[in-house]
């Protein structure tokens, strides 16, 4: 059976790689080829690139950094940011990118979401929609204009799906960079419309969250960008506390069966004998 | 064969042909190539048909860089291996009926057409699914049983069972991996599944 994917967001302004808080503070985390590095190593199901600075800059993607960032990267890649003419996609093959996610576009430009499906195929496009809770419903946010459109992000996601999307990226403005957890009735709204899989984002704090909303909304994958950051093998810990509830991928060896958690889901360390004696047991590289 | 082939990476413009030529590299191969000139083609140990794409406009790019012909002779009468990816995969069928009915290079017996899953089953298929395959040799000899790959597809290759090397589950038994001699395909993106992707493009390189 298909597995639920675990996917990372690399929210990137002007070349670095940054933390997002509700879509207006930004922190700086590193280099995007270093975390996609190190998120491949941790076994990632997929990445997608998201460069907040292009669309402002307005001179297509750069794709010099992409180049650089993918490299290392052995897991699909989605990118976005600053796509406006199909030569941007074109190119963006060239550099490593294996889908391209259309937000600008998909708003203003619907006809390149048709153009890009008709010559790449469905499959390779993803229209990434920032919704945001306002008091009549929820509706699609402008992040380049910071102003709340008319559109319902359910019935916009359809209409995309029309155009030729072949995947949704839904992203709650109010859940970003909160770690209170995936905004479930938004992620809903959006699955209720579409037959093409959707990626939840934005809110998730742990694997708790993530199990959460794989299993209360019908969403394909479980999107997060700042935890995956700022602990060790973040990835591995969390698809192993995943995996207990839900079939998804293990890259490593390492399933974590003997460790304990905290409430945080944080990993508690293991007793002196055990780590004595882990000492000594010999891991064979795998030989490919 | 030598220790070190040579591969080229078949470019018609619509493959994420950077994304193959990174993980070949990774295996060590120093003889690598992305490439859609004659003489390259020719030369070449092996052929990877890499591709990210609808079918015709890989079909019209294929046609346009003067490629099913030195693919016929040097795939049919020179019989090097090649393995095709994805769109480059369902490229090997008669034909696909996506965006309406193309003809592709005919090789494989079998057509490509529109995933018909029961009503619960996104399309397109993407993510990490597990394949079960026919035969081990050589694709899979270096896979554990039941291993995952990375798919992305709307459309697959329903062919006759001697060809269909491997499938997967997702609502019906979707073609994962099909050969016919010296040609291979497979729908998902070796390039793109981390070890087990590796590991399958050491088992075709391996076996040339």
């Amino acid at each position: 059976m298909l597995k639920k994917r675990i996917t990372a967001n690399l929210v990137v302004k002007n070349g670095i790689v940054v933390q997002s808080i509700g879509f207006r503070k930004y922190l700086p985390v590193g280099k995007p080829a270093i975390a996609i590095e190190y998120l491949n190593q941790w076994g990632i199901d997929e990445i997608i690139l998201t460069d907040i600075s292009a669309s402002a800059r307005g001179n297509g993607p750069d794709f010099d950094m992409i180049k650089k960032a993918t490299q290392k990267c052995f897991v699909p890649l989605t990118i976005g940011g600053g796509i406006t003419h199909v030569n941007h996609i074109k190119e963006l093959m060239h550099c490593g990118a294996d889908k391209i996610a259309l937000n600008q576009a998909a708003l203003y430009k619907t006809e390149l979401v048709t153009e890009a499906a008709n010559i790449f195929g469905n499959q390779c496009v993803v229209v990434s929609i920032d919704g945001i809770k306002t008091p009549d419903g929820y509706r699609v946010y402008d992040y380049l204009q910071k102003k709340i459109t008319t559109h319902e992000p359910g019935s916009f996601a359809r209409l995309t799906e029309e155009a030729g999307s072949g995947e949704i990226l839904i992203n709650s403005v109010d859940r970003d960079g909160s770690y209170l957890g995936y905004d479930l009735d938004l992620v809903n709204q959006v699955c209720a419309h579409v037959r093409i899989p959707v990626i939840a984002c934005g809110g998730a704090k742990n694997a708790t969250h993530m199990i959460d909303v794989l299993k209360h909304t019908n969403a394909s994958a479980a999107s997060a960008g700042n935890f995956f950051h700022f602990t060790e093998h973040s990835v591995n810990i969390t698809k192993a506390q995943i995996q207990k509830e839900l079939d998804v991928r293990l890259e490593t060896h390492a399933n974590y069966a003997e460790n304990s958690w905290d409430n945080h889901m944080r990993l508690v360390k293991k007793g002196d004998e055990v780590l004595e004696h882990m000492l000594y047991v010999h891991i064979e590289k795998e030989l490919i | 064969m030598s220790q070190s082939p040579t591969i080229v990476i078949i470019d018609y413009g619509v493959g994420n042909t950077y994304s193959v030529i990174n993980a070949i590299l990774r295996l060590g191969y120093t003889k690598v190539k992305v490439s859609d000139k004659e003489a390259d083609i020719k030369s070449a140990d092996a052929l990877i048909l890499p591709g990210v794409g609808a079918f015709d406009e890989a079909v019209r790019n294929l046609k346009s860089h003067h490629l099913p012909e030195v693919l016929n002779e040097t795939v049919l009468i020179q019989k090097k291996p090649i393995l095709g990816i994805c769109v480059g995969m369902q490229l090997l069928a008669e034909g696909s009926e996506e965006n309406g009915w193309h003809e592709g290079l005919n090789w494989i017996p079998g057509k490509v057409k529109k995933l018909e899953l029961p009503p619960s089953y996104a399309v397109p298929q993407v993510g990490w699914n597990n394949i079960s395959f026919n035969n081990r040799d050589p694709l899979f000899s270096r896979t554990a049983e039941s291993p995952n790959f990375y798919f992305d597809h709307s459309y697959h290759f329903e062919t006759k069972p001697e060809h269909r090397l491997a499938w997967c589950d997702y609502g019906i038994e979707v073609t994962a991996a099909v050969q016919k001699d010296n040609i291979f395909g497979v729908q998902f993106h070796p390039e793109k599944s981390q070890t087990n992707g590796l590991k399958l493009f050491r088992g075709f390189f391996n076996s040339i």
